[in-house]
């Protein structure tokens, strides 16, 4: 659900939070990243940083810099070109930082071999593995925010036949790139973490690498497909990768 | 002008420590920092370096190769010792070539800082020195057998002074937490339970979260949220109804309902209780809460007093501390 007016919820003195509502829905993250964007082009002094999620904006600020009405006054005079903005980006699917419209193409093998878990997830389903990458690939995805661990990318758009709940209990550590599906979404995995997620493919694309200029590669908000493609590739790709290239290409949206 | 401090002996939980990585969150990265924010700029502000060596329970030992270090120690009631004269546990030393600072756990506290009147000679990772080990971001965890290079580095002092900081002082008041953000979560039962119960620092504390036990918290609305921004502090309560407070390596983000949120001026003095020991959470308001953090700051600001110590170590003060006890506790 999406509130009529963003709830601000302290977390303590330095950090309010803003709560534009309490789901996972694309309209609702395109209103924090448009409020998260204003927070970035304008460097709001006492701001320490902003921590953009599905559904909310955590405002890191110095209280005795900053006081906390001063800081909702802020944010809720820029509401209305707020709203306006989301409106438009939502059609674009713009990112916070980048708005070229574009969308990026990243390459995913879903090979079993390489895919651990993508037979396991398609028995739940009722897909063969084959007919569960094809519904993964054909979908546009929307960067909705990172959490968890550098670089874990939460991605909304995943198709409703792909939907499957999270396991009881977590797996084992997820491969570097590791692409997963659980509680409705999709996400792409950077630094290994036991999860309760399925790894239905994997990108030899390091969304975030630290020898790598830039370090991450997808801002929130940004649009993703992916391009499947077969082991052999994966392999060749992945030594290339390892040597610090960006493989993933930015393309027009259809 | 260089120098080198190597690590002759380290416990579990030895790192470099700046203010902090911030900025990235965004993209998943902890901020790490300081557990002792207070503790930190204490030792740093004393000999003007922008970051310092962390040491856990488990101690560290070190010598300097080169030449001399201003070597600046504050944090919990450590027990240091410069060759065989024993220290104040907050002090601004001068470390020369061969003699040995050793710093073990002392009768309270959990983390203890080290800053040299230098720079580390390591590179910065996303614009911090903060190590995050989870995450291997920033440098590797200290252990026995590094060396540490620092550049610019500054005269060392004449002697020993002790560092009198009394904000470093244990306090037993009860740790001030705000409410929220997800208070309407929990029945009021469970919210009167948290500013009511006696808490005891579980054994899986670190510096990710604090692990407290006590009464179970019950929630109202189930133990899921749609994932949230986490700020230092938060409390939150998974479905197993033990509360953990998120510290310095905390994820940017939870999917637990956060009932309440300790305030700044608190987390140092929480952070340095031990594994076993009790605390209580009183409740505070924003206001209360800001002027308790500017009260600190200005403490903070003033500075430290610093009292030179007696070269020379009496028998008397020999006899007075006990040379047999204290085993280091770590993996040596």
């Amino acid at each position: 659900m999406r509130y009529d007016r963003p709830r601000f919820l302290d977390q303590g003195e330095a950090a309010l939070t803003v709560e534009f509502g309490d789901a996972v829905d694309a309209e609702l993250n395109a209103l924090v990243l448009a409020l998260d964007g204003a927070f970035l082009q304008e460097g709001l002094q006492g701001v320490r940083e902003t921590t953009p999620t599905y559904r909310s904006l955590l405002v890191h600020y110095e209280p005795l810099e900053m006081s906390r009405q001063a800081l909702i006054g802020w944010i809720e005079q820029r509401l209305p070109v707020i709203a306006s903005e989301a409106k438009q980006s939502r059609a674009a699917v713009a990112g916070a930082s980048r708005n070229d419209g574009g969308v990026w193409v990243i390459p995913c093998c879903y090979d079993p071999e390489i895919a651990e878990d993508i037979k396991e997830a398609g028995s739940i389903l009722g897909l063969s593995p084959s007919s569960l990458a094809e519904a993964h690939a054909a979908a546009d995805y929307r960067a909705f925010m990172y959490g968890f661990a550098p670089g874990w990318c939460y991605l909304g758009g995943l198709p409703e036949a792909l939907a499957i709940p999270r396991r009881l209990a977590p797996r084992g550590l997820t491969p570097e790139g590791a692409v997963l599906i659980g509680g409705g979404l999709s996400l792409v995995a950077t630094n290994p973490m036991p999860t309760g997620w399925y790894i239905i493919g994997r990108t030899p694309e390091r969304l975030f690498s630290l020898t790598r200029e830039p370090p991450f590669l997808i801002a929130p908000g940004e649009a993703l497909r992916f391009e499947p493609i077969d082991a052999e590739t994966f392999a060749a790709l992945d030594a290339r990768a390892a040597k610090g290239e960006i493989l993933a290409r930015r393309e027009e949206r259809a | 002008m260089s120098a080198r401090l190597h690590i002759c002996a380290a416990g579990p939980g030895v790192t470099v420590q700046d203010a902090g990585r911030f900025g990235y969150s965004r993209y998943g990265v902890t901020p790490a920092g300081p557990m002792d924010e207070a503790a930190f700029l204490t030792a740093t502000r004393a000999v003007g370096a922008a970051a310092a060596i962390e040491i856990s329970l488990g101690g560290v030992t070190l010598e300097t190769e080169g030449a001399s270090l201003a070597v600046a120690i504050a944090g919990g009631a450590f027990d240091i010792r410069l060759d065989q004269q024993k220290l104040p546990s907050a002090c601004l030393i001068p470390l020369t070539p061969g003699a040995r600072l050793t710093i073990r756990a002392g009768v309270s506290g959990a983390w203890c800082y080290v800053a040299v009147g230098a720079r580390f000679d390591l590179p910065l990772a996303l614009g911090s020195l903060s190590t995050h080990a989870r995450s291997g971001i920033g440098p590797k965890p200290l252990a026995a057998g590094d060396a540490l290079r620092f550049l610019g580095v500054a005269p060392a002092p004449d002697g020993a002074q002790a560092i009198e900081a009394p904000w470093l002082a244990r306090d037993d008041a009860p740790i001030r937490v705000m409410l929220g953000p997800q208070d309407d979560y929990f029945t009021p039962k469970a919210i009167e339970a948290l500013l009511s119960a006696e808490w005891r620092v579980g054994a899986r504390s670190d510096r990710m979260a604090y692990a407290l036990e006590g009464p179970q918290l019950t929630h109202s609305r189930g133990h899921d949220i749609v994932s949230d921004g986490a700020a230092i502090g938060a409390i939150q309560i998974p479905g197993s109804g033990a509360p953990f407070v998120l510290m310095a390596d905390r994820q940017p983000t939870g999917g637990y309902p956060k009932i309440a949120t300790v305030i700044g001026a608190d987390l140092g003095r929480l952070a340095q209780l031990r594994p076993g020991e009790t605390l209580r959470f009183t409740k505070v308001g924003w206001a209360e809460a800001v002027a308790a953090r500017a009260a600190l700051k200005n403490k903070l600001a003033a500075g430290a007093v610093l009292t030179p110590l007696a070269a020379e170590v009496s028998t008397e003060k020999l006899l007075a501390v006990n040379l047999i006890g204290g085993v280091v506790s770590g993996r040596e």
